[in-house]
């Protein structure tokens, strides 16, 4: 059906000079459009407004926590009666970070970037006109506007939006009255996340449907681009792990609203004793990290895909083990469904049970390690470009490394006792979640930008953009650990109370002001990104020299992609600088018999099912010869 | 460099700039506000402008260079070198941090099981670290030697199963390793099962302080249900179970050191979490799910003032589970003293079932067989 209706906007209509039946009238171009590069457009816009909303929030926490004791009477200004006498309020500081942890992690990390890439490179990577199903990929568009629209306007409640922290346990999150964040801004949280649910879920059907069964001639499994795996892993996690997490919020609704008991008993709140009885908070705990964990796969898995395409074409070499990294990521798939307790191991969960999470959790950090190694192979005797994309790349695979590896230390579940919901903890996700999967979606902005706005970034302004922002990172996440250690809990709206927490404040100053400055650095993006938009480079079908299918579309976008038939393809998409060939890049539609000098056997190992093709082909190949 | 220098020097103004208007901000005064957000808007237009300025300046750099025939700016060996020059401030700094800024952690562990999470960490610390220094040495040092030029062709490595199977299956044996070590030593911390002679204390966490209760002469915890709780019952005990009657309250978490104390962890609304981390010690407080924690400290607060050098030490105990507005500020103090110092503390408890509380319940004075400490006076503990 759905293939059907897409070969119907296809080519004949655009051999025909734009005569559709519809108009192309601006309501369906830009705003109710069925295409999928639009679409692209739209979650990348609305994704980069969400993380820049985001930003200003982490700032203001940010000001709080440099500076408890002084009053800013702007922000009184600003906030009004959040900010009484021009100080945070210590509730609206917890409505800050579970608004910006909610903001990054879904609506940035999430949408933004498996709506962007998974939107705009699918049916360009595998060579299709668009998705399986154009409307409801739109839906899954407008669902996620509603989402976000309706996560922002908690800030409008008198009470102040959701405050529990963006993990929302129970009971805080369900006793209306245990914070005032608890109350309507907690409702709009549960509504604007099942929506966010509906479209993650209408999305990576989508994807999945698309990749398994519209790929062009030629393009089989093992020729698609990593950015293609990563995606459809991303949505394959997305499709299994989302509906979970619908049941947590569903019953947290009616724990809510309808005066169940499933996560709430034995209560006393303000000395009230409440009827609830039999349920268990951490039967919440269970079910939003069994979808929590593999979220955050879903959000590095598309920066690792992104961050390897760019790294390969930009060193001009193949990805090192194309094979171990495709393995790799279905490894991480698989695993990261099994490890979600290791969020939990100091939650009274049995024990033993913390001891086997405990052995699957570090096991996923062989994966991670191949893929790491891997990166660096590519690199290594590469010919490398720093384009803006390339450095954005490399900084995601630095902040991969650095934030993997703290990883060990909260997989063990003994060190985690003394590390867990401490700053080591903010340290290591805004690390490896935060910076690395931000890093892989600039490079692929900045990558894919030619593609998406017909127009070139400008790079001088990406390499500022690129080195303040990473050593910004740094500097700011960087000390963190150290505060961890020294048992600096997270979510503290001030450490003045403590003691032995004061000789961090100025430390605190100090990744206060990185922040700020990071933050300014991202002013330098927008900049670069709405100018170039307008005012950019006209950018070349192929500027990058690279071997994907979406840079044999033409520069002006067609509904439809290609003008003429789609493209088959005949290799995998990494044949950079191969030896014997005069340039140092062989798309994927150029078929071996063009290449005769730089084919070889070697390039076959791996696939047997190929080899064999292929000494066909050389048999019949010495045929043709034969008869020339 | 040039950029990076105009940064620093930006950096620079900002701070100081921030300096003026935080002594402007504390009259409070409307106008002079807006001078100070005024003057951050000028200072991010004249940053703009210079920024827009220095770009005509390079542009024009380099055309200039190009019409004589030069190469021009080769922007491609610039950001190669800036990524060494990166790894050697980076292995500076790291170094820096993790000698100056890691050194403000926690003192050595108190407690006995906090010795072997002190060893896990330390093993952990250092097969980490050189995995660290060295991905990140590699990282920025291929990006530094194989920086591109026209004049090379990349090489053609697509895989190579050898060195892939060496690289999967080292770190796969040495997590293995880790893996052990931390599951063994995992199942000795957490195990909680009670022994005799462990003391046990009662924490219970609410919305936003502790309470704690002691066990009195029997030794032995009463038991608690929910439902009992009142404003004088505050934990709500249950007074028909004998044990209850001789609890004792205390403000103060004091423990014995080297006895063996099991904490009993309950929370009455949300969660909370029991975190002593120098003790290397957290449990979640759960309501409606009691938890345990077990371990025997091992260094008084009068050693650990000494060894800190800090007269003012004080172990604490605070909340670190996200509970509400007051979570930042719910702490207690505990203090590790000796076996008889102990001893004369608890004598001077009060017991949770008060003559109040005692008429409230209907309970007969003559019941009250184990209270003895009912009448002392309360001041002496306030310390
Ligand atoms: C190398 C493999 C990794 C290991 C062994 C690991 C382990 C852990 C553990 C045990 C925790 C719980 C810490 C605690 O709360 O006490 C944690 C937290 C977290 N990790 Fe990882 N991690 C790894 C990689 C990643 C990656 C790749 C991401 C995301 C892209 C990620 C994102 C997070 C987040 C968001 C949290 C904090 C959640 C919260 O409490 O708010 N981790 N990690
Ligand atoms: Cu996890
Ligand atoms: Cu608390």
């Amino acid at each position: 059906m759905s293939t059907l209706a897409v070969h119907d906007h296809g080519i004949v209509h655009h051999e025909e000079g734009h005569e559709h039946h519809h108009k192309q009238t601006f309501l369906n171009t830009y705003v109710f459009s069925q295409d999928h590069k639009m679409i692209a457009k739209q979650f990348l816009i609305t994704g980069i407004t969400m993380a820049f909303i985001g930003m200003c929030l982490s700032l203001l926490f940010r000001i709080q926590l440099a500076y408890p004791d002084k009053a800013f009477p702007l922000l009184e200004t600003l906030l009004g009666r959040f900010a009484p006498g021009g100080r945070l309020s210590p509730d609206f500081y917890m409505s800050l970070v579970t608004i910006h942890g909610t903001i990054m992690v879904f609506f940035v990390l999430t949408a933004g970037l498996s709506g962007t890439f998974a939107n705009l490179l699918i049916p360009l990577q595998i060579g299709a006109r668009d998705m399986a199903s154009p409307f409801v990929n739109m839906l899954s568009y407008w669902f996620f506007l509603m989402a976000s629209l309706v996560m922002v306007s908690s800030f409008l409640v008198q009470k102040g939006p959701a405050s529990g922290g963006w993990t929302i346990y129970p009971p805080l999150s369900a006793l209306p009255k245990a914070m005032p964040g608890s109350g309507e801004g907690m409702t709009l949280w549960l509504i604007s996340m099942v929506l966010f649910i509906a479209s993650s879920l209408m999305g990576g059907i989508n994807y999945i449907s698309t990749i398994l069964n519209m790929r062009t001639k030629g393009m089989d499994l093992w020729k698609m681009p990593l950015t293609i795996w990563a995606l459809f892993l991303t949505a394959v996690l997305g499709v299994l792990a989302f509906p979970v997490l619908v049941a947590g919020v569903v019953l947290l609704i009616f724990d809510r609203s309808f005066g169940t008991s499933f996560y709430l008993s034995d209560i006393v709140l303000n000395g009230q004793v409440q009827p609830f009885e039999g349920g268990s908070p951490i039967l919440f705990q269970h079910l939003f990290w069994f979808l929590g964990h593999p979220e955050v796969y879903i959000i590095i898995m598309p920066a690792m895909g992104l961050s390897s395409e760019i790294l390969a074409v930009n060193s001009r070499k193949p990805i090192f083990g194309y094979h171990a990294m495709v393995y790799s990521l279905i490894g991480i798939s698989v695993l990261s469904f099994i490890v979600w307790g290791h969020h939990m191991f100091v939650t009274g969960m049995n024990p033993f049970l913390g001891g086997v999470f405990m052995i699957t959790t570090l096991i996923i950090a062989v994966p991670s390690a191949v893929k790491t190694f891997n990166w660096l192979a590519t690199l290594w005797r590469g010919n490398i470009r720093f384009t803006p994309g390339m450095l954005f790349a490399i900084g995601m695979v630095s902040f991969f490394i650095s934030g993997g590896l703290t990883g060990i230390f909260l997989g063990n579940a003994a060190l985690d006792i003394n590390l867990h919901d401490t700053y080591f903890v903010v340290a290591h996700f805004h690390l490896v979640m935060g910076s690395a999967a931000i890093f892989g979606m600039l490079a692929g902005v900045y990558h894919w930008f030619p593609k998406m706005f017909r127009r070139m970034m400008d790079e001088r302004l990406g390499y500022l953009h690129f080195w303040i922002t990473f050593i910004g990172a740094y500097l700011v996440f960087f000390p963190m650990h150290f505060m961890g250690l020294d048992g600096v809990p997270r979510r503290y709206y001030a450490f003045t109370e403590f003691e032995s927490m004061k000789h961090w404040l100025t430390v605190n100053v100090f990744i206060t002001w990185a922040a700020i400055m990071s933050g300014v650095a991202q002013v330098v993006f927008i900049a670069n990104f709405i100018y170039s938009i307008f005012f950019g480079k006209k950018a070349t079908q192929n500027p990058w020299n690279a071997n994907t299918l979406e840079w044999t579309t033409p520069v002006e976008h067609l509904h439809g992609n290609w003008p003429g038939e789609i493209p088959t393809v005949y290799r995998w998409p990494y044949d950079y600088s191969k030896p014997g060939h005069e340039e140092d890049f062989i798309p994927q539609t150029v078929p071996y018999s063009q290449t005769m000098s730089s084919n070889s056997v070697h390039d076959f190992e791996d696939n047997p099912a190929g080899l064999e093709e292929y000494t066909k082909w050389a048999v019949a190949n010495k045929v043709n010869e034969q008869v020339k | 460099m040039l950029l990076s220098m105009f940064l620093l020097l930006g950096t620079n103004m900002l701070m100081a700039q921030d300096a003026a208007t935080g002594t402007v901000a504390t009259d409070s005064d409307k106008s002079a506000m807006w001078l100070g957000v005024g003057y951050y808007a000028l200072l991010l237009l004249v940053a703009a402008v210079s920024l827009v300025i220095l770009g005509k300046i390079l542009r024009v750099y380099d055309l200039s260079q190009k019409i004589q025939g030069k190469k021009g700016i080769n922007w491609n060996n610039i950001m190669g070198f800036v990524c060494i020059i990166f790894l050697i401030a980076g292995i500076y700094g790291a170094t820096w941090s993790l000698t100056v800024q890691g050194s403000m952690s926690l003192p050595e562990s108190a407690s006995a099981h906090g010795v072997d999470t002190d060893n896990m960490f330390t093993v952990t610390s250092i097969l980490t670290l050189i995995v660290f220094f060295l991905t990140q040495s590699l990282l920025f040092g291929f990006a530094f030697f194989y920086r591109g030029s026209d004049k090379r062709k990349a090489h053609y490595l697509p895989h190579n199963n050898t060195i892939e199977k060496i690289w999967t299956i080292i770190p796969a044996a040495v997590l293995t390793v880790l893996v052990v070590f931390g599951f063994f030593t995992w199942q000795k911390i957490e195990n909680s099962t009670e022994v005799k002679g462990d003391i046990n204390i009662d924490v219970t966490g609410h919305q936003f302080a502790w309470e704690l209760r002691y066990p009195g002469k029997d030794g032995k915890l009463g038991a608690l249900d929910y439902k009992l709780t009142t404003g004088d019952n505050k934990l709500g005990i249950d007074f028909k179970d004998p044990r209850s009657l001789d609890d004792l309250q205390a403000d103060t978490l004091v423990i014995p050191v080297n006895k063996s104390i099991r904490l009993n962890i309950h929370a009455q609304d949300v969660i909370h979490s029991v975190y002593m981390p120098h003790f290397r010690l957290q449990q979640n407080a759960v309501p409606g799910l009691p938890t345990f924690f077990k371990f025997i400290p091992t260094i008084t607060t009068a050693e650990m003032r000494v060894r800190t050098d800090n007269p003012k030490f004080e172990y604490l105990l605070y909340c670190n589970k996200i509970c509400g507005g007051s979570h930042y500020n719910m702490q207690k103090v505990v203090r590790v003293v000796t076996a008889e110092e102990y001893q004369d503390w608890i004598a001077k408890q009060k017991p949770y079932l008060t003559d109040k509380l005692r008429t409230e319940l209907k309970l007969a004075a003559d019941k009250s067989t184990s209270a003895p400490q009912a009448a002392t006076n309360r001041l002496a503990l306030n310390n």
